[in-house]
């Protein structure tokens, strides 16, 4: 049952890169439609997941002075594996996502990740908590990526879904377009998790008088 | 390439492809750090300083290890390690030789490895092929556009403390609209150089 719970934190707990701020460039740089900000999610999924089962099976062996260039090593390892073989497989999404593949290995998530769960937990803990982070992290940029491409270009997924006489916002594709809408998707879940939180508090303060 | 193209280069890397705001590199510390005027200029010194530094040295890497044997497929696993070890080279250097330049960026240092500006100029160098002054130039050029753009919006966010702000923007929300805006007025400076 906890394994569940470590696996659903990530998908709105700890939904990366709303409540655990990390991993912001890419999350601006590709989303500029549905397809690349899932790849890329997709992509740091994997790395996360593999990274986080690696790290807490070493994380007895690991010296803890060295313990951040042991991670890193190891983040690099698997985002070379992913580069390959997105080379190999989806050249097109590849060259699409460019630089921002390479630079999985900083991308913050992992590292955080590694070292506040996967260097004090289990393999399988640590494996169902990087998964659920990596997916709520895709979720994320699919979103992100879903409305800049729809506002942005009218399409989505490469087809036309507005009406035809729609007249494209093509800010939100451009660079600070990505800025703006993220911070207007931040404030919309801080609304949301302050509303849910006061819900919560007077449903406890029913109870109480209740009982 | 003459002086009038390097200075060309020099503007397009500093104003037009701001690092930051255009390409989207080194975000995190970018709102992790630009709260206050002081700690901004800090981190933009020690990114200046650890960006060219990183730049030649991955350069050198790339070309003299990498590409002579064949291994030019480890270069995120290469780049990545030779940067944390840079960056943990240059921490003690500096601690023994310059104290006092080390009581002002030190505590910056650690936070460097993580930015992914210093890697993302650092493959910029070698997908663009540049010569090693080329590489120099815009590592420089860029990690100057970088502080800029730090420091601009440290100025701007200290103002933020006397504003009333709603609730749900406190903090990140709005930082991220500001900055938003601000890549705006930079993506005014196209026009400078014609590309």
């Amino acid at each position: 049952m906890s394994l569940m719970k470590e696996f659903t934190k990530g998908f709105w707990e700890l939904l990366p890169p709303f409540r655990l701020v990390l991993g912001l460039c890419p999350t601006l740089a590709v989303t500029t439609s549905a397809e690349n900000g899932l790849g890329m999610g997709l992509a740091t999924a994997f790395v996360l997941a593999c990274s986080n089962m690696l790290i807490s099976a070493l994380r007895k062996i690991i010296p803890s002075k060295v313990r951040i260039a042991a991670f890193i090593v190891v983040v690099a390892t698997f985002v070379v594996v992913v580069e390959l073989t997105m080379q190999a497989y989806f050249y097109a999404l590849y060259v699409k996502l460019g630089i921002f593949i390479p630079l999985i290995v900083v991308n913050c998530i992992p590292l955080g990740r590694a070292e506040a769960f996967a260097s004090s937990n289990g393999v399988l803990a640590s494996g169902a908590d990087g998964l659920g982070i990596g997916l709520g992290f895709a979720i994320s940029l699919f979103s992100l990526g879903t409305i800049r491409e729809i506002f942005g270009a009218g399409t989505f997924w490469g087809v036309h879904v507005m009406w035809s006489g729609y007249e494209p916002m093509a800010f939100l594709l451009k660079a600070p377009g990505a800025f703006v809408c993220l911070g207007l998707m931040l404030a919309a879940i801080n609304l949301i998790s302050a509303r849910q939180a006061k819900r919560k508090l007077e449903a406890a303060r029913l109870a109480a008088a209740q009982a | 390439m003459g002086f009038g193209d390097y200075m060309l280069f020099i503007v397009g890397a500093v104003l037009v492809n701001n690092i930051l705001l255009a390409q989207f590199l080194g975000n995190c510390p970018f709102l992790g750090v630009s709260k206050r005027m002081d700690t901004a200029t800090g981190m933009s010194m020690a990114v200046v300083f650890v960006i060219t530094l990183a730049g030649a040295c991955t350069w050198l890497v790339q070309y003299y290890i990498l590409i002579p044997f064949n291994i030019e497929y480890l270069q995120t696993i290469f780049f990545i390690l030779v940067i944390a070890s840079l960056v943990q080279l240059v921490e003690i250097i500096m601690q023994k030789t310059v104290p006092g330049l080390y009581r002002a960026l030190g505590i910056y240092l650690p936070l460097i490895t993580t930015n992914c500006a210093v890697l993302g100029v650092a493959i910029i160098n070698i997908q663009k092929e540049f010569d090693f002054v080329q590489m120099l130039v815009f590592s420089f050029a860029s990690a100057v556009g970088y502080g800029l753009a730090l420091c601009l919006f440290a100025g701007i966010r200290e103002r933020f403390a006397l504003a009333r702000i709603p609730k749900v923007f406190e903090g990140t929300a709005l930082g991220l609209v500001t900055a938003g805006f601000m890549s705006l007025a930079f993506s005014g400076f196209a026009g400078l150089v014609g590309h």
